[in-house]
């Protein structure tokens, strides 16, 4: 079992839900990358998802690709990322996970990519522009790696390729709860919550959702059909203004809850 | 004699192609997939993009002999497939009038489009206007300066114009918002994609709508002169009038296919659009194909004096044809285009499109190496009314 396995076991026998933070690699410079993982560990990441760069992000909103203009205008670069995050793996102990577009994973090489992240602690991927039906590309390599491929799933997902994508994974589905890019939101679908219980009862490995996600009444609005939540955009604008104690109560969202305090 | 029958089912050509997109785009190009499969073979669907073709665009396109060039090239014959003749000034209407009869079928009445140097915006305005559906455009801030009368043409049309500052405000970021504004619509939106990129179906699409423009070349020129030419030449961004005039000629292995890609102001300096010559392969806006990039595989901007063919990638099967040896890619620098838009519009009194007018540079270069006995055609995919102020602008500025 993986890592990204043990953390979501443990926290099902707790019942707590999940809280994903991302991050852009590189964004603030990559030499505070793994202090800012070690921070997220702090205020309770469940796993840590880490972005790389990329010059045309298409499923990004504004916030994301402004901190991947910043960190490719730092020089920030796949390589660079894997060699900080293999640091940083001898102080954090979160799974991290690695989100990047197709391309510069096919720039590196699969084969080395694989090898390398693996290497260097990472526990699992999320690659947006690759859907099931070209994952073949990648997907073998990492299975062999023991590299979870994190698949995602829509409010366009059909219920049959929700079951099929969701029958594939081994860490968790991440559900995208918007028609959309990336970005804070102020409400969501009203077929959201419809949308999540159908999702969480096809699917046999934790459903996480993502997209929209910015404060803490979400979260637990969300939580109620899923086992967790993914926050990007907000967390990557709370890094870039630098408000950590916002960061950390926003992080804080599942603790009160939690039967082990 | 079908041997040519790609792309395959899952939409590659090769290790080319296929359907990289994000899941939440995933539903509509599979169906917009089936739909057009279906609409293929139905022959009322055909007989509407026939009536149009004739009626509204002006097609068919003639076939001409331009004697003057040919006697300048001093070599082979050459020919001029007058794309530029068609409604809206070129090839973007053959498959502008497709999608959206496609479209129309699928129950989907907002039009969100993409464009370089308008033609393709404007193609899309018009036809949106012909079948009264909504239309968006989105087009890069520094193209709406190069080409601000195509602008105010689709404004007229009743589009709504974009504008688009991220990253290097061209082609490729008009692409990335477009994309990411269909993301956000994708339930009542068709995105009506202008050349033979994206995601499976679009290359193979956009291709089969073009491919009028190869079909009647064909059949013109066996007219004219009972055989097949010796070599058919057109300009390629994302490839579009290129692989509509090769895909009918692709098993006629005597008949050699010439791509001319933008080579800016030399595929040596930075500043060029030749991802043939100069890229490797990558994924980019839903697929596999040449790709300008750094070592790093971040996408790099293109340059081109010529807004439509100012584009980091080409087409999955562009880059399958040339994996195989079928068609060779070349290059063409803003300087050479230049001088063959002025030439043409001396010899012939045609003035080409700046895009096409690398198509006509390297034609010229390579009529002179050839027998007077053989011919080319050319696919002189618009007309340069577009590009007078701004090849004013640049003489004006050299001299």
């Amino acid at each position: 079992m993986n890592r990204l396995e043990q953390t979501f076991t443990i926290l099902k026998e707790d019942q707590r839900k999940a809280f994903v933070p991302y991050l852009m690699a590189g964004d603030g410079g990559l030499d505070c990358l793994a202090d800012r993982l070690v921070l997220l560990e702090k205020y309770g990441a469940t796993a840590i998802e880490v972005g790389v760069p990329f010059s045309d992000p298409v499923a990004d909103g504004p916030t994301i690709q402004q901190a991947g203009i910043r960190a490719l205008e730092k020089g920030t670069t796949l390589r660079g990322i894997i060699a900080e995050i293999e640091k940083a793996r001898k102080v954090v102990t979160a799974p991290i996970i690695l989100m990047t577009y197709l391309n510069p994973i096919y720039c590196y090489g699969i084969s080395e990519f694989v090898r390398d992240i693996s290497n260097a602690g990472v526990d699992a991927c999320i690659i947006p522009d690759l859907p099931v039906e070209e994952e073949d590309l990648i997907a073998p390599q990492l299975e062999e790696a023991q590299v979870e491929l994190i698949r995602l799933v829509t409010l366009t997902t059909p219920i049959e390729r929700i079951k099929t994508i969701a029958s594939k994974g081994k860490g968790f589905l991440y559900t995208v709860t918007i028609k959309g890019i990336t970005g804070t939101r102020n409400e969501f679908d009203s077929e959201l919550h419809q949308f999540l219980k159908q999702v969480k009862e096809v699917s046999t490995i934790p459903v996480l959702a993502g997209f929209g996600v910015s404060n803490e009444q979400q979260a637990l609005e969300l939580t109620t059909n899923c086992d967790g939540v993914i926050v990007g955009s907000k967390i990557v604008e709370l890094f870039d203004k630098n408000e950590l104690a916002e960061m950390e109560k926003l992080m804080s969202v599942f603790k009160q809850e939690s039967k082990i305090l | 004699m079908n041997t040519y029958t790609l792309p395959n089912e899952k939409g590659h050509f090769g290790i080319f192609g296929g359907r990289f997109v994000p899941e939440t785009l995933m539903k509509a190009v599979i169906e917009l997939g089936e739909a057009y499969d279906d609409a293929k073979k139905d022959p009322s669907f055909q007989a509407e993009i026939q009536r149009l073709l004739k009626d509204y665009v002006g097609r068919e396109t003639p076939l001409y002999f331009a004697e003057n060039l040919t006697k300048y090239a001093g070599g082979a014959r050459i020919f001029l497939k007058r794309e530029d003749l068609n409604h809206t000034g070129a090839h973007k209407i053959n498959n502008a009038i497709g999608q959206a009869l496609l479209a129309v079928r699928m129950g989907k009445r907002k039009i969100v489009a993409e464009t370089g140097a308008g033609q393709h915006g404007v193609a899309t305005a018009t036809v949106c206007a012909l079948l009264n559906l909504d239309c968006i455009i989105f087009m890069g801030e520094e193209d709406i300066k190069r080409q601000a009368l195509n602008v105010f043409r689709m404004e007229l049309l009743g589009a709504k114009v974009v504008s688009v500052t991220s990253g290097s405000a061209t082609l490729k970021d008009a692409v990335n918002e477009a994309l990411r504004y269909w993301v956000a619509n994708v339930d009542d939106t068709h995105y009506l994609l202008g050349s033979v990129m994206g995601p499976h179906p679009f290359p193979q699409m956009v291709r089969d709508f073009q491919s009028v423009i190869g079909k009647e070349t064909k059949e013109q020129f066996h007219k004219l002169e009972g055989k097949l030419p010796d070599a058919v030449v057109a300009c390629i961004g994302g490839g579009s009038n290129a692989m509509g005039m090769f895909h009918p000629f692709i098993e006629n292995e005597e008949v050699k296919l010439y791509g001319v890609e933008a080579a800016g102001r030399g595929v040596d300096t930075e500043y060029h659009a030749a991802s043939l010559t100069k890229g490797k392969p990558g994924v980019l806006h839903g697929s596999l194909m040449y790709l300008l990039q750094d070592q790093n595989g971040q996408i790099q901007e293109a340059h081109s004096i010529s807004a439509g063919l100012d584009y980091p990638g080409v087409g999955p099967e562009h880059s399958y044809l040339k994996e195989i040896g079928r068609a060779n890619y070349q290059s063409i620098t803003d300087k050479e285009a230049l001088d063959a838009f002025q030439l043409l519009s001396k010899m012939e009194g045609i003035i080409p499109a700046l895009e096409s007018s690398h198509a006509v540079a390297f034609a010229v270069k390579l009529a002179a190496e050839m027998k007077t006995t053989e011919s080319i055609v050319i696919c002189l995919s618009g007309r340069g009314d577009k590009d007078v102020d701004a090849v004013k602008n640049r003489l004006e500025g050299e001299n």
